[in-house]
């Protein structure tokens, strides 16, 4: 008899700590989301979201895709979900393949992705016309690991070398070229790379062959993409957190990592020399320089890597949303407009507190009029 | 009574044709699903072996980015990493095994039976991490060492080569012993425990030490249900993904040297997979899977003509 009495008492316990839990998110979802609306309101010069009534929206969207972006999609999701109860976005990761090969399918309303489709691939989209909403940037840095180094500079072409395994030690002649006054060790350099197919390794490997490869008639011979043919010397590590962990573990190593996870880490990172020549420090600030220096195209791609501009800085990833202009359901198509409008609105304030970049005014307005060709 | 039988007889033909109909169904489930299946990335892998034909299976190079898609590197990988899994695992086991039933006093047997099995329910990924964060960077300096033992020897010497990092194949075979040792383990164990007590103590009342009754009796009556466990722990071995991806070093790469990284079939397949944008791309990663099926289906029918013959063999003689 006392056994039962007991459990009774443990399960209310639990209930009563549950429903605390419950409660303090719940209210602490709510002030995040007053506080993103409060900052939003004072920009409301600039916005063109004046009008847009979030709580309006009713139902729910589903899509996938890069990963690169997925904790500012994640954050802009829970903070929209406090202005806009009755709208469920679910964003699923899986890569950028994955999220267009979804969308061609139609099995998701919206996809990420890092990279533009290829023309080749474009008539394959089942839903026929799609466009590209630009949504967010971010740097990714070279981070390394050299206690006795506090800063660090880098060439193109010196990344170059290293990255295949042409410049093995730290003390090299063109670390040194790109470092005069620094003391360097005679470490044995441990260059870190992806394992898994990665949107990072296509936009850094792309930035090689734009600033010294082929394109520039240099000494990069890996080419670029998702994936590419690494000497076996180098080491891969799985997602920007395995590159990280390579990194943070060995002395000596450097590895390209995105900016969040190199500064969850607490790794140190190079300054990049620059289309100007000028070293840049992967900053938010820079990256948003980079995307004023980019050339835009009509359907709003770009390469941010190796932009024009002094203070850019040139190596960066770009991501889109890309969903299908025609729509058969309103309600939804309403839906995807809301989330894209909030994701150019409240969530380019959001952006910067999760080391994400904004994109500059004039792109962030061109991708504002593309949203309205969504179920328009 | 008549009618109460008839009664109860239509009564049990009705239950005996629903059990029939459920049994049929459940049976005929797993065929349909294992059919799709196969349907499926054959059909999807087609495009793959129609742009690189036979040289899917000939070319070590994957690159996407020049639209070459070889599997070889990736075959011979699996291949190498499982037989480094069995050869670490099998010694083991079959001590786990012999020790438990053969040696052990029944109050040891039960906990080592217990904690063998409960390596068998630690999830993949938890040894993938745990070799990534622990053992791999412990290895390195062994990995250095051992190609040091080793270095100008003939053959070996390029079997141990030398070392840069801690994800190797040499790892990636580690972990998967680690993994496979309680399935070959626990099934050796219950096939050992099958060997009929007259024969272990005729053996001893002949005079026979312990091991040569080990010997004599139980290995010679457990010896096809052995290498059928092996056999399954090839398999899993061979098919093991996310442990094996995350400590092979993701290389695609052929050499004797087992301290070089690499890659492995399923491991390339899952990290591959997200950023697969080509139809070509995505095409040559599933004619892969189809292969890795292809290879553990090979070393399940062997393995089950290992085990049938010798349980054969052994009716025969008894």
């Amino acid at each position: 008899m006392n056994i039962p009495r007991k459990r009774l008492g443990a399960v209310v316990s639990v209930l009563a700590i549950s429903l605390i839990g419950a409660a303090c998110s719940s209210s602490s979802t709510t002030t995040a989301g007053t506080t993103a609306g409060t900052t939003a309101a004072g920009n409301t010069t600039t916005s063109a979201a004046a009008g847009m009534d979030y709580s309006k929206l009713d139902g729910k969207i589903v899509g996938s895709g890069a990963t690169f972006p997925k904790s500012f999609y994640d954050e802009a999701i829970a903070n929209l979900a406090g202005i806009a109860p009755k709208l469920t976005v679910e964003y699923g990761g899986g890569g950028s393949g994955k999220g267009r090969s979804d969308l061609q399918e139609q099995v998701v309303d919206f996809a990420g992705t890092d990279g533009v489709v290829k023309p080749e691939d474009i008539a394959k989209f089942k839903g026929g016309d799609f466009v590209y909403v630009p949504t967010v940037i971010a740097p990714i840095t070279l981070s390394y690991n050299l206690p006795s180094v506090k800063t660090l500079q880098l060439s193109p072409a010196t990344i170059a070398g290293i990255y295949q395994l042409k410049i093995t030690k730290w003390n090299d002649a063109a670390i040194a070229a790109d470092n005069p006054g620094v003391t360097l060790p005679a470490t044995t350099i441990v260059a870190a790379r992806r394992a898994d197919g990665s949107g990072t390794t296509d936009n850094f490997t792309k930035f090689l062959k734009a600033s010294v490869g082929t394109d520039a008639g240099g000494t990069w011979a890996l080419g670029s993409g998702s994936t590419v043919e690494w000497p076996a010397g180098t080491q891969a590590g799985d997602g920007n957190t395995g590159v990280a962990q390579i990194v943070s573990t060995t002395e000596g190593a450097i590895g390209y990592v995105d900016l969040s996870d190199a500064k969850a880490n607490k790794l140190s990172f190079a300054a990049i020399k620059n289309k100007a020549g000028k070293f840049v420090m992967p900053t938010l600030e820079a990256t948003s320089a980079a995307a004023e220096g980019a050339t835009i195209k009509d359907d709003l791609t770009f390469f941010l890597g190796w932009a024009d501009g002094d203070a850019s800085y040139p190596i960066a990833a770009q991501t889109w949303i890309i969903a299908y202009t025609k729509q058969a359901d309103p309600v939804k198509a309403a839906n995807i407009r809301g989330f894209l409008t909030y994701l150019l609105n409240e969530g380019q304030t959001l952006a910067p507190t999760i080391d994400y970049a904004p994109l500059p005014e004039t792109l962030r307005m061109k991708a504002i009029a593309n949203i309205a060709k969504i179920g328009g | 009574m008549a009618l109460a039988l008839d009664d109860l007889k239509s009564k049990n033909q009705t239950a005996d044709r629903a059990f029939r109909g459920a049994t049929l169904a459940g049976g005929a489930t797993i065929v349909i699903i294992l059919g799709l299946i196969a349907w499926t990335i054959a059909d999807k892998s087609r495009l793959a072996f129609k742009t690189e034909g036979l040289s899917f299976f000939t070319e070590p190079r994957w690159a996407p980015a020049a639209n070459v898609y070889g599997a070889l590197s990736f075959i011979y990988g699996t291949a190498v990493t499982a037989t480094i899994a069995v050869l670490l695992a099998v010694p083991v086991s079959l001590g786990i095994a012999l020790f438990t039933t053969q040696v052990a006093p029944s109050w040891l047997k039960r906990p080592i039976v217990a904690m063998t099995d409960l390596v068998a329910v630690v999830p993949s990924v938890v040894f993938g991490l745990w070799g990534i964060i622990f053992l791999a960077p412990k290895l390195t300096p062994v990995f250095k060492r051992v190609s040091g033992w080793f270095h100008g020897v003939p053959v070996l010497g390029r079997i141990f080569g030398p070392a840069s990092s801690g994800r190797t194949f040499m790892t990636a075979g580690l972990i998967l012993a680690i993994m496979i040792t309680p399935i070959i383990a626990s099934i050796s164990r219950e096939v050992m425990e099958t060997c009929p007590l007259t024969d272990r103590d005729g053996a001893l009342a002949l005079g026979a030490t312990r091991w040569e009754m080990i010997k004599g009796a139980v290995l010679t009556h457990s010896a096809g249900g052995i290498v059928g466990s092996v056999m399954l722990g090839l398999g899993r071995a061979m098919g093991e993904t996310i442990a094996a991806a995350l400590v092979i070093g993701s290389s695609a790469a052929i050499t004797a040297n087992v301290f070089s990284p690499g890659d492995s079939l399923p491991s390339v397949i899952a990290f591959e997979w997200g950023e697969a944008t080509s139809d070509v791309k995505r095409s040559a990663l599933i004619a892969m899977g189809l292969t890795l099926f292809v290879m553990t289906l090979i070393v399940n029918f062997v393995a089950t003509a290992v085990v049938n013959r010798s349980m054969k063999r052994m009716r025969g003689e008894s």
